[in-house]
């Protein structure tokens, strides 16, 4: 095998090279940079704890409650940070917990390493305790996956597995290794790994593609930019505002590219998307030019394929090569990192302005506002809204807080109105729609950024599938908020069972424990509140308080999320109301 | 309109990649027909042979999807028009119906088949062709009893004549970037 190293003989290697395949796994750590880990120990993986406890000085290790926390910890840490996240587990059930996270991280693009611990190499296949087949169940939902069982092969395994991580279209690996192999000596050399033979990780872009983009975007009297969370993994949030403001190109984001532009940049229209803005959407078929930058046509954005910019030329920068015609047809495919190809592409186009057709945008921005988002942002009467709650939260963060949500209405709404004035600032499960991904994903995005403010919005469902990790605040003492939209509903799949199931509420109604009581045992300043009148100063203690804090908002139980592409329409019939 | 397709996958042989070459086609519920796995002309390199029943437009995602795991280096897919193609089909027929002169005898003459192996009790037919040819025999054998039949996957050569250590060059360069 190409990735094993041979083991040194003891006569080349001075002594202190000598080490454990245990310690040689933290040596691989810290040479990756790697000074947090999320995290929960088990039989099979005690060596590498043993070491752990040896090196925390260096490595701060997270406990967290579930190994599912440890793995939307890690990505929370890699989304705020821009760095690769890692977590750990124990063999059997250790590793299975981990495959929620590991298929979010997969699908979200999102750079990260999980290390397994294996029941030795000889008791393979035996059944034995705590064995599961971690290589076969993780390669479908991994970038790339290796079990180590022979000491030596650690260095290199973990150089290209960080490698991998965090190259190319991110993604998650998983390192699976067996109690021998920990056990076992090797001599420890440390190279980064900066190539991988059979992997490009940064592709040639495409001289005369690119100018025939260009030729396109020149001629265009109705371009239009839909830009995801490519922009923020290649860092390109510069060039892609560079590209936007000579173009004077109308730009819109995926759930995913949110923050990747600020929020009130004259040329962002909103949001793509089944609950996404309407000018965004409805526009989508008038435009006569695509630019399609980091992001993926994933159906929720697209609608009904067959509905989707069929009068559009489309141009798709995008650094992964399978997506490519994978759901939308391209006219011109520029496979390449963001930046990059960004770089190249803005000195080739005119300096332009598109007036009327952003003009468009702003007459369906108006219609949203009158049917939509006056009411879901400033009612007067009734129950508060999610909506009024994310718009006063703006007023006191100005755009500055990390937004971490869980899945679901509240988890849109915050999407829709939350408003972001620098990158890497919205958290959440966009591809997998991981409920329960929420609270421990904040952990994480506090831990990465511990000085950004940085706000849970979670539901009452979602909030409950993870609720354990409010043990790591009161361990790791995290100072993140947590703002519960509490509806006492299954809220999104309960407006799809008024909406389309004749208000059959089939298991949607939630009999909930009293949250304050919970927080409280925690150890965590909570409060809830019921009353409009409240929500201002709520908010603002929330804020300020030094540490954690837990703020229930009761909200209207029935409240839908509009606007609405319904499932299966396309995407210019997105209903208002 | 669905049809009959060859891919073939070069990567370097290592523990647990036909899982992964195989769960590119299991999530998108695409039906293996036959795989073989062997050697390649470049030293290191092994090759799989997939026959599988899609769409041409089904076949650029899924080389697409496969090219993009880590460790494989190249996939490509075939129409059959693209291919020569072969599969080899072993027949064990009881031996009493093998003797000079019986009609299962001129079967094999027939069919240009070959007599691999005469043993006490039975003697083994091959018979190299494609599936059409090889399936026709075993409905012509099968009146004088067949004990045993088995068929390999599909072994294809392609037409076009870049050679594929032509594509792994360029794949160098574009991984060292």
């Amino acid at each position: 095998m190409s990735t094993t190293t041979k083991p040194d003989t003891s006569e080349t290697s001075s002594p202190s090279n000598r080490i454990t395949g245990s310690e040689a796994v933290v040596r691989c750590l810290l040479e990756e940079g790697v000074d947090l880990v999320f995290g929960y120990p088990g039989g099979a993986i005690m060596p590498v704890y043993d070491e752990l406890y040896k090196y925390s000085d260096q490595i701060h290790h997270v406990l967290v409650r579930h190994e599912q926390g440890a793995t939307h910890a890690a990505q929370g840490y890699a989304r705020s940070s821009g760095r690769v996240g890692a977590c750990i587990a124990t063999s059997g059930p250790g590793a299975t917990n981990l495959i929620t996270g590991i298929a979010d991280a997969m699908i979200d693009s999102t750079p990260m390493v999980c290390i397994t611990g294996q029941v030795p190499k000889h008791l393979l296949g035996s059944d034995a305790f705590q064995e599961t087949d971690v290589m076969g169940i993780t390669i479908p939902v991994t970038k790339w996956s290796f079990q180590i069982t022979d000491a030596s092969e650690i260095p290199e395994v973990f150089a290209k597995a960080f490698y991998v991580a965090k190259s190319g279209r991110p993604g998650p690996v998983v390192i699976d290794i067996t109690k021998n192999a920990q056990f076992g000596e090797l001599d420890f050399h440390y190279e980064p790994c900066e190539v991988v033979k059979t992997y490009v990780s940064r592709p040639n872009i495409g001289r005369d593609a690119l100018q025939e983009a260009a030729d396109l975007i020149n001629s265009a009297e109705r371009p239009y930019i839909l830009f995801g969370q490519g922009v923020i993994l290649s860092e390109a949030e510069a060039e892609l505002k560079t590209f936007v403001e000579k173009a004077g190109i109308p730009a819109a984001w995926t759930i995913m590219g949110l923050s990747a532009m600020n929020t009130d940049h004259p040329l962002n229209v909103g949001m793509l998307g089944m609950h996404g803005n309407y000018g965004p959407n409805v526009m989508i078929n008038e435009c006569d030019v695509m630019i399609a930058i980091g992001m993926r046509f994933d159906d929720r954005v697209t609608g009904n394929l067959d509905k989707f910019a069929k009068q559009a030329k489309v141009i798709h920068i995008e650094i992964d090569r399978a997506e490519i015609d994978k759901n939308v047809k391209t006219d011109v495919a520029l496979v390449g990192d963001a930046k990059e190809v960004l770089n190249l592409l803005t000195p080739l186009v005119n300096e332009n302005s598109h007036d009327a057709w952003h003009q468009k945008f702003k007459e369906c921005d108006a219609m949203e506002f009158d049917k939509v988002i006056k009411d879901e942002c400033s009612p007067t009467d009734g129950m508060m809204t999610m909506g009024e709650v994310i718009k006063n939260l703006n007023q006191h963060t100005n755009g500055e807080a990390i937004i971490v949500t869980d899945v679901g209405q509240h988890q849109m709404v915050a999407c829709r109105y939350a408003e972001f004035n620098q990158s890497k600032s919205n958290i959440t499960s966009g591809g997998l729609g991981t409920m329960g991904f929420g609270l421990p994903a904040a952990i994480g995005a506090k831990l990465g950024a511990p000085e950004r403010q940085v706000i849970a919005v979670v539901g009452d469902g979602g909030i409950q599938m993870t609720i354990e990790e409010l043990g790591v605040i009161l361990q790791t003492d995290v100072h993140v908020k947590i703002l519960l939209l509490n509806n006492e509903f299954l809220g999104m799949v309960r407006q799809w069972q008024q909406l389309f199931f004749d208000k059959r509420y089939s298991a949607t109604e939630m009999v909930n424990p009293d949250f304050q009581k919970i927080a409280e045992a925690y150890k965590i300043e909570a409060k809830r509140i019921d009353e409009r009148a409240d929500l201002d100063q709520a908010i603002q203690d929330m804020l300020n308080h030094e540490g954690a804090y837990f703020l229930e908002v009761m909200v209207g139980k029935e409240n839908n999320v509009f606007p609405m592409v319904p499932s299966g329409a396309g995407v210019s019939e997105i209903r208002l109301e | 309109m669905p049809q009959q397709i060859t891919i073939a996958v070069f990567s370097e042989n290592k523990a647990g990649l036909l899982h992964r070459v195989t769960t590119s086609f299991t999530r998108r519920k695409i039906n293996i027909e036959s795989l073989t796995a062997s050697q390649s002309e470049v030293p290191g390199i092994h090759r799989y042979t997939i026959v599988v029943e899609i769409t041409p437009e089904d076949a650029d995602k899924l080389v697409h999807a496969l090219e993009k795991q880590v460790d494989i280096q190249k996939a490509f897919w075939y129409s059959n028009d693209e291919i020569i193609y072969r599969e080899i089909a072993l027949y064990k027929i009881r031996a009493e119906a093998m003797t000079d002169g019986s009609p299962a005898l001129e079967v094999v003459d027939r069919h240009h088949a070959r007599i691999l192996s005469v043993e006490e009790h039975f003697t083994v037919i091959q018979k190299t062709g494609r599936r059409e040819a090889t399936t026709q025999l075993f409905e012509e054998l099968e009146p004088y009893g067949i004990l045993e039949f088995v068929r390999s996957g599909r072994v294809a050569i392609s037409r076009p004549m870049k050679e594929l250590k032509d594509y792994l060059a360029e794949l160098k360069v574009a991984s060292a970037r």
